[in-house]
């Protein structure tokens, strides 16, 4: 479960940023950079308790 | 940080903070880069774009003014904080006695609730995204703009409000969590505007439109990075925070919330409004509401972004501003006092003066607030050297300070009426008004107190 988690958070953050960085350079449409932006958002609200220091506070 | 400690019910509030208490580097990086990425970043932004602030006086003066704030944190709070470990509130008490800190609690009580205030209008323009009927605000728009957006704002405040009443843990800590995650939405904003305007040289993007008439340039830009924060480092309030921190080595970290927060999401933001001008030719006076820009650039995360960044950064100021009130009167209960300052926040909110002049009002709260923080510089570099009684109140047992009082509303009176008289940018006069106040209390204290008496001592036998 925590290496599962380990992973999610960064893929989240991922998510955030590589698509409209992806968009910037003309590689992605706008929809599919918002849809998996959003991904990335409820991903990161799902995870980020378990790994980020002092989460389980 | 200081939080956790309000929690558990020990908040160190009139004793030095133990050895035990204090925290760890990480504590402090974490806190000033989700501190400083609130809602309002959205608006400071576009604010420079519609101020037709040039690219270069943009880039290097935000540069030059986050790095002179985070010097200031490093080497003006954080020594004095990690020397004495008070917070700002039992210091100034000890200087000025319980019923000047009282009047200086009211100032920041209601400065804490139109900032609150500009953060709930933010959120309120990510909230009426998917609402046709909601007509945004534009920068020039003082007045609420009609009824759906006043309920939508009553709404929101009220939500906030409840919060902050039950306590604002949660929200503290959803504030905390969010915050890489924030600040990669910053950015992706930024991508997606250079993505559409095909140009990822910033400087050409940042270029105003030829003819446009810059109302600050370069020192204004700096000042105003300077001191849009001047209460926190100058002015001293973040004593409360640095003070848990080991060594002043930690003001370092807040170069986090400076180079993050107020570089990279500002020069993102910025790029949010330079795309609608360039676009679809918006008037950057003009300028447009962030929440349909964000939600433009990068959908429903953007829009959770704003909520979000609005909600965990007005919680707590509802929370302070509450706290401000109930030192006013120490019977009035915290709930009593938090929903008082909830409800003026969420009437401030309605408005959307504060936010749309932002940029004159962040100067006005800092200009109003720091110079406090040089009656503290004062006490502990200069008290010694110019034959002042340190801790003046504690030593007499007065509750009120004439001096202070003298040193801080001088200044401010002088800087008041120049603001409304000439119309003057804020953040120009907070330095003067700064140091003056020192001057001021250094001459003040000389001519007015009168050396504690000494306990007798037996005159030596020879």
């Amino acid at each position: 479960m925590k290496f599962t988690v380990k992973i999610l958070g960064p893929l989240a953050l991922a998510l955030t940023v590589m698509p409209p960085l992806m968009f910037m350079f003309h590689s992605m449409a706008g929809p599919l950079m918002k849809n998996l932006m959003l991904a990335g958002c409820i991903l990161w609200f799902a995870t980020a308790r378990f790994f980020m220091q002092g989460g389980a506070k | 940080m200081a939080d956790e400690y309000q929690d558990g019910g020990n908040e160190f509030e009139r004793e030095p903070i133990p050895e035990k208490a204090l925290k760890g580097p990480s504590a402090f990086w974490g806190m000033y880069a989700g501190e400083h990425t609130a809602g309002t970043e959205f608006m400071i932004g576009p604010l420079f774009v519609a101020w037709g602030v040039s690219a270069f006086d943009l880039i290097f003066g935000l540069l030059l003014g986050n790095l002179l704030a985070v010097l200031s944190w490093r080497f003006i709070t954080a020594p004095i904080a990690t020397r004495h470990r008070l917070t700002l509130y039992y210091q100034l008490e000890k200087i000025c006695g319980r019923k000047l800190v009282v009047l200086y609690n009211l100032a920041n009580g209601i400065l804490f609730c139109f900032l609150a205030g500009a953060m709930v209008t933010v959120s309120a323009t990510a909230v009426g995204v998917p609402f046709s009927g909601i007509k945004m605000p534009a920068f020039t728009d003082l007045l609420p703009t009609g009824p759906a957006w006043c309920l939508a704002v009553l709404i929101l405040g009220a939500m906030m409000t409840f919060v902050a009443v039950k306590g604002y843990g949660f929200v503290a800590r959803v504030g905390h969590l969010s915050a890489p995650w924030m600040l990669l939405v910053f950015l992706a904003c930024g991508l997606v505007m250079m993505g559409k305007l095909h140009s990822v040289n910033l400087v050409e993007l940042l270029t105003p439109a030829a003819g446009t008439h810059a109302q600050i340039g370069f020192w204004g830009v700096v000042f105003f990075a300077w001191f849009c924060n001047a209460a926190m480092h100058i002015g001293m309030s973040d004593l409360s925070i640095l003070r848990f921190a080991r060594k002043p080595a930690y003001g370092w970290a807040s170069s986090a919330g400076m180079f993050l927060g107020h570089y990279l999401a500002w020069i993102c933001a910025a790029l949010l409004l330079v795309f609608w001008v360039r676009a679809h030719g918006v008037d950057p006076a003009k300028g447009m509401a962030p929440g349909p820009m964000v939600y433009d650039a990068v959908g429903w995360a953007g829009l959770v972004c704003v909520i979000v960044a609005g909600w965990t950064t007005a919680n707590p100021t509802i929370y302070r501003a509450g706290l401000a009130f109930q030192s006013l009167y120490p019977k009035m209960s915290r709930a009593t006092a938090t929903l008082i300052a909830g409800s003026a926040c969420t009437l401030a909110g309605l408005f959307p003066a504060i936010a749309m002049k932002l940029l004159d009002f962040v100067g006005l709260y800092g200009t109003t607030l720091a110079p406090v923080g040089a009656v503290i510089l004062v006490e502990v570099y200069l008290a010694k050297k110019f034959g002042l009684t340190r801790n003046w109140a504690e030593q007499t047992g007065r509750s009120f300070n004439l001096a202070v009082l003298l040193a801080w509303l001088i200044p401010l009176g002088c800087f008041y009426a120049a603001f409304l008289k000439f119309n003057i940018f804020p953040s120009y006069l907070t330095l003067p008004v700064y140091l003056l106040t020192g001057a001021i209390y250094i001459i003040a204290a000389k001519l007015l107190h009168r050396q504690p008496p000494q306990p007798q001592t037996e005159p030596a036998r020879l």
